[in-house]
Formats: structure tokens, sequence, C-alpha cells
């Protein structure tokens, strides 16, 4: 059953809790007052470098009736929608660059290429994803509520089609996460519940309507008239399509590495009104996963490459967040903490693993609730009626021996016995 | 809804003419969800009518600490204004917009002539923003703004018997009242009392002699360093018929007092139009104040240690939030006048930011747009 204690789990006492949170806000401080002309140059360009993709992808998709155009003009708009979504969307949306004090990039007035309303998606995901981090119960993007992704989630036979689920929400994934903030699960009872049901509705029907209509109405009938080729004005709708699905793939398969691959942790739902600022950074390091990236994968992920540091500081500008992980990784050392990252291959591979194993009921898995890669609990490393474990320093080399060291420990007794 | 609102709703809230209101809506069906305008500004920054914008001509030296800054501005901005209204200015420093409001001294005839307004500012000992646009502003730099506004304004026709009082860049509303006047030739019996430290402080020192020799207006500098501060009954002594007059004063907050209290005594408040010039910031370092919900008009005193967040349930308004903790921008509202400050990190936020009321509080009495 998920992780109940968190500091226990991570080997810490409550004041080293603490003391890991002042040095985040340090952090945190340090970055606050460094921001300026640099960081904002970096924004104004990726804002033009989008805009250059953009209006060069739908300018040569008007040749689409040629086969190089049209892969031409859907890869480059593929990745013009991509730099939207992760670099500028989901970043602007943080509040990231709210410093600027600009009106046109503002997490208050964006409004992103996706079929999700801005207003919408910033409650599900700034407010509820980034508070209730894999908390099982609340955060709903643990599965978005289709997918099996920890065996804490009881099996049923629905889940059999796991991985044909994700396949599909990959690829529709803004629809997916159009429809999450409507909860369409939830029983609504007051008028009030159902008015506001109502209008969410309202609004994403109409900006589904205006998106839908942008890239397979309107434009394609412009290429066809300027073009006077009905073949053409086709081709067009086509490789917008392409555009969109690759752009969902892309962005789904990033997500899917920040929180599903082994060793991103799942909690168990419990009381967040006493939740420090400091169990709250625990919470969100544990519950995170990177994956290893260049400048270049660095910037097609909105950074997200670097996720751990994303959820430890939400709202700090995404080109900061390389140089962070390097002091973060510094804290990891520090307190004998795990810092979960890998290849994006691999790591995407195991989110998929993942989902493969959970099609199936529990019975067919080897792990436990308690010890298994995608979710654990402090329950792990207790042995039988012991009860909360307490840190410990070595005598000799003054190091912590904590959840990393208990990890690597762990896996090693697995082994051994594996090989036995 | 009609199809002509629906039409339209794209474009909502942009200024311009109707034709181009519905060429930009045509072309926001292709550009959505972004206006044609996100594009085209990224060709010439002035093509713009999401947000007004405008591109500095010119910055002269006024006194030898303020400076006439002339701007051209860019689409959607109307030149119908009056004289006495006052603009907001975007300037960019260190990657921030940072945003202050000031008189404009043009006036709207010859403004709309020249496709320009101008505003007169006086660097301010610790105003960042003043001393940058008096010494660091180069011609071609383009500012944001927020259209004029402001209720400080002249009747039309004008009163019979005018007095303008004013004290150091109080002067420059009335600035841009006196060059209506003597542009469109109204002549009333009109006295102006200006009060500055010294000589060499007087803004448009060479204008106003001209005004006054030419006898539109009769000048009455109070040189406060030799003559004294002026007071109720200096006034009085300048201006013998003062209760006879419509009375237009301008400049810092201890001055209107005085003359509010002036004219109060006389029972002449009712004849009184005032504005205040806003402070560079709020008291620096100030604690909680009273915070103002600017939509109903709500009001509540707050402390240095509650939010914003709470003041304003408090105080029964519908607070917009979500995680309550500063992650989400859920909260997120205009700070339309006065301070606040970040519980987080001390930093302080000054009116024209937006500002995260679950993790702000007053620094001084502060208003906000919910
Ligand atoms: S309520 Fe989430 S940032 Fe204020």
């Amino acid at each position: 059953m998920a992780i109940a204690d968190i500091p226990e789990y991570a080997h810490l006492t409550d004041s080293d809790v603490e003391a890991l949170g002042a040095e985040l806000d340090a952090i945190r401080a340090d970055i606050e007052a460094d921001r300026g002309e640099r960081d904002a140059r970096y924004l104004r360009n990726t804002i033009r470098l989008q805009r250059g993709l953009e209006v060069t992808g739908r300018a040569l998709t008007v040749g689409a009736r040629k086969r190089s155009m049209w892969w031409a003009g859907a890869t480059t708009l593929g990745l013009a929608k991509i730099v939207e979504n992760m670099e500028l969307g989901h970043n602007v949306m943080h509040g990231q660059w709210d410093w600027m004090n600009d009106p046109e990039v503002h997490s208050t007035s964006w409004e992103w290429d996706n079929t999700g309303p801005s207003a919408h998606w910033k409650h599900t995901h700034n407010f509820i994803h980034h508070k209730y981090t894999n908390v099982l119960g609340m955060d709903d993007d643990v599965g978005y509520g289709l997918l099996r992704v920890t065996r804490d989630q009881r099996w049923k036979p629905f889940n059999l089609g796991n991985l044909f689920y994700n396949t599909a929400l990959a690829a529709l994934f803004e629809y997916g996460i159009a429809a999450q903030h409507l909860e369409l699960g939830k029983k609504r009872k007051t008028p009030e519940a159902k008015a506001e049901l109502r209008r969410d509705i309202t609004d994403v029907g109409t900006k589904i309507a205006r998106q839908v209509g942008k890239d397979y109405v309107v434009y394609p009938a412009l290429v066809g008239a300027v073009t006077r080729s009905p073949e053409a004005a086709r081709k067009t709708a086509t490789a917008n399509l392409l555009a969109n699905i690759m752009r969902n793939f892309w962005t789904n398969a990033v997500i899917f590495c920040g929180h599903f691959p082994d060793g991103a942790e799942k909690f168990t739902k419990f009381d967040l009104k006493d939740e420090t600022q400091g169990q709250w950074y625990l919470r969100q390091m544990l519950g995170s996963a990177n994956f290893r990236s260049g400048p270049v994968l660095g910037f097609m992920s909105g950074n997200l490459s670097y996720q751990i540091e994303h959820h430890i500081f939400p709202d700090l500008p995404s080109n900061r967040l390389a140089e962070i992980s390097v002091r973060v990784q510094a804290l990891c050392e520090k307190y004998d903490l795990p810092y979960t990252t890998g290849s994006f291959p691999v790591q995407y591979a195991k989110s998929w693993r993942t989902m493969a194993k959970l099609s199936l009921p529990n019975k067919y898995l080897r792990a436990t609730s308690d010890d298994a890669p995608e979710t654990a609990s402090e329950k792990r490393f207790r042995g039988e009626g012991e009860s909360r474990l307490t840190p410990v320093v070595d005598a000799g080399t003054g190091r912590r021996r904590g959840l990393r060291t208990a990890i690597a420990e762990n896996r090693s007794r697995l082994r051994a016995r594996v090989s036995a | 809804m009609g199809w002509r609102e629906r039409f339209e709703a794209p474009v909502a809230g942009v200024a311009g003419s109707s034709g181009g209101k519905w060429a930009r809506a045509a072309l926001a069906r292709v550009t959505t969800p972004l206006l044609p305008d996100d594009y085209l500004h990224l060709v010439n920054p002035l093509w713009s009518a999401r947000e007004l914008r405008g591109r500095i001509v010119s910055v002269t030296p006024v006194t030898s600490d303020s400076a006439t800054i002339v701007v051209r501005p860019g689409w959607g901005f109307s030149f119908d204004y009056h004289p006495g209204q006052y603009i907001g200015i975007g300037v960019l420093v260190d990657g921030r917009w940072t945003w202050r409001s000031y008189s404009l001294t043009s006036e709207p005839d010859s403004s709309r002539d020249a496709g320009t307004v101008s505003i007169t500012v006086k660097a301010m000992p610790e105003g960042f923003l003043s001393s940058h646009l008096v010494n660091g502003l180069t011609p071609g730099t383009v500012v944001r703004l927020a259209a004029p506004a402001g209720e400080f304004v002249l009747p039309d026709p004008l009163p019979a018997k005018l007095l303008f009082v004013t004290a150091g860049s109080g002067v420059t509303p009335i600035m841009s009242m006196l060059r209506m006047m003597r542009r469109r030739r109204q002549r009333v019996d009109a006295i102006l009392v200006h009060s500055a430290p010294d000589a060499a402080d007087v803004l448009f020192a060479g204008e106003l002699r001209e005004i006054d020799d030419s006898g539109l207006v009769e000048v009455k500098l109070r040189l406060t360093q030799s003559d004294g501060r002026l007071d109720s009954a200096a006034l009085a002594e300048l201006v013998p018929d003062l209760t006879e007059r419509e009375v237009w004063a301008c400049g810092p907050g201890g001055f209107i007092e005085m003359v509010t209290s002036t004219f109060e005594q006389a029972g002449r408040s009712d004849h009184l139009h005032i504005e205040r010039f806003a402070l560079e910031r709020g008291e620096a370092g100030a604690q909680g104040g009273t915070v103002t919900f600017g939509r109903g008009g709500k009001q509540i005193e707050a402390d240095g240690a509650a939010t914003l967040l709470e003041a304003g349930e408090k105080a029964g308004v519908l607070m917009p939030f979500g995680c309550r903790m500063g992650i989400c921008q859920s909260c997120v509202v205009m700070l339309d006048k006065g301070a606040v400050r970040d519980l987080r990190n001390g930093a302080e936020h000054v009116e024209g930011e937006r500002i995260q009321t679950c993790v702000s509080a007053a620094a001084g009495d502060c208003t906000l747009d919910v």
C-alpha cells in the first residue's frame, strides 16, 4: 500500500526534512534574484522560433500535393505544436514567466493550441496535479482515470486493455486532457454543480470547435482556394492531422516519463493540511522522475526532462532547471535520496513495461504494492513487527545512510535470493 | 449571442476601426488561439492592436532632473483624450515590464496632427523607473501604453473664472490644459499659482512666462526656498477672489491637503477638482493596510501577515483560488493601486502588476481588481 509515512520512507527525521526544505528555498531565492534580461530573451526567442516554425509549416503545406512538401509541412508544423505545447503553453501557464509582467506572456492570459481550454487545464494540472502529486485518489494524473499504472489501483477486467488504452490516449492526448477537467465519472447532485458542468462542457465544445475548425476546415479550405485544388485541401488537412498526432504522442511520452517509470513513488491519501513545505518538497522529489537530455531534447520536452526540479519549483523559468538540477542532485547526495533518471527510451520503456504488467491481476505479479518498481511503501524496509525506522549516520565516514543506500541494499538482497 | 458578436468574439476588447476588426476577426480563425497581431508584431512591434504600444520619438531635458518624452503610439491608440488625463507607460527594464502612470503634457489637437503624445517625467530620488525614463531611455525604444484615463479634466465651455494651483510636477496635467486653451484660443479669467523649490526647478518656465505675457493666464510663481511654503493664507493673498473661482489643483499629498482644507473652510469644496500624484512606490516597508476590492468596492483592514486571499474571503469577496500555496496561479489578480508584499520572499509588487493573492499581504493601502 503506497507510502503513508513519507519521512520514514525517505529515512529522514522531521528536522532533516525541514533542513532540506530550507536548502531548496535558498535555491529558489537565488534563481529569483538572478532572473533578468537573459531569461526574457530566451523566452522571446522561443516565441519567435515557435511562430516561425508554425508559419513555415503552414506555408509548406500549400504545396502539400507533392509528397516531400507534405512531409516537410506536417513535421514542421508538428514541431511548432510541440514547442507551443511544452516550452510555451505548459510553462507560461505555470506562471514561470509572470515575473516579466508582460500581459501577453502571462499565466492569466495565455491560451494554448490544444483542445482543452487553458483555464480548465490550469485547474487540473497546476492545482490538482501539482499540489497533490501522486497522492492516490487525489491526483487524477495517476492513470487519468483510464490506465492502471500502480498496483495500488485494484485490478478490473477492464485493465486488460491497458496497453491499447494508452496507445489511444497518446494519439488523442489533447482530447483526453480536455475531457479530464469535466470529471465525467463524478456524480453531480446540486443544481450549481450541474450548471458548472454545463458551462465547462460549453467551454470545451467551443475550444474544440475552434481548434478543429482551424486545422481541418478553415486552413485546408484556404489552401484549396489558393491552389484551386481540392486535392491540396485534403492533403493539408491530413498534414495537420499528422502534426497534431505527432504532438499528442510526444507530450504523452514526456509526461509519462515524469511520473510512471520505476522509482517514481505513489502516496496514500493523508491529511494535506498538516503537510509542511519541506514535506511537500520531499513528496515532489520522490514522486517525480527525470530523463537525461541535452539542450535539444531538453528544449523539445519543455525542459520536463527535469521533471523533479519542475515539481519542486513549478513556477521557476524552465531554462533554469538544468542548472537547478545540479544543486538538487547535490542535495540528494547529501541526504542520500534517490534521484530517479535514465535515458529517454529507457524511462519511457519502463512506464510501458509497468502498464503491460499491470494489465494483469496481482496474482500474476511477483512484487507487492509495498515493494514494486512503480510503487513502494515504508514497509519494504521494516522487518517483522518493527516500527518506525530512524536514519543512521555512519560513525566512520560521517555519511548519512538513507533511502538510496537502503534501496540499493534491498536490490542486492533480492538479487542474492534470486541467484541462490 | 448574435452571429455578429460571435464572429467578433476573438477580437472583442481589441481597439481599432470596424473594418480592421472584421479583417482581424476573420484572420483569427486561422491563427486561433492567437490573434493575427501576435504574428504581425514580430515583424513590427507597433503592429498590434491587442496591446497598445508606442515607440519613443525623443527625450528632451526640461530641467536638470526632468525630461519630456514624446511617444508615437501604434495601432489602436485613440487621440481623443482630454487635457489633464494620464496614460500608463510600461518600460522593459532587466527583462521586466515596469509600469507607471504619467499625465499627458501634449494636447489632443496637435497630438492628432503629429501622431504623437508626450509626458513630462521628473526623476524621483527613490524612483527607479522615473530615473530610468529621464536618463536611460533612448529614442526608438518600444514601450507599452495604457489608454488615457482620469477624471481630472476641464469642462467645455470653460468656467468664466478659473484657478490652477500646482506644486512640483503637479503642473504637468495643467500644462496640457493650458496648451489646449492656447491652441483653441479659449480666453477666460484664469490664474495659475505654481510652487517649486527654486527657479531652476520650475518645469516649463519659459513657456509659462510666454503664456503669462500673452495674457492667456496670469502665472504666479512661488519659490518655496525663498518665499516659504505656500499655505492657506498665502494662497488667499495671491488670489483674493479665490472663492469665486472653479479650481483645479495637482501636487503631492501634503500640498493637496492644504488646498483642500482651504476650500473646505471657505465652504467651496464642490468647486475644487484635485489630482494627487501617485507616489512612485507605496510607502517602502509598510506592513498591512486597507485593502479595497475594486469591483465591488468592499474594504477591509489587513495586517502584514494576512494573505490578501484570506482578507478578501473575510470581507465576503468571491476570491478566485486553487492551491493556496503559491504554485497554481489560480488566484492571480491585478494590483490596481498601492503595493503588496510576497510573503515567501519579501518582494514588493506595485500597481500595474498581477499578484498571487494566496501568498501576498498588503504593504500599505492597496486596491485589487476583483
Ligand atoms: S491559489 Fe494557487 S497560486 Fe494562489
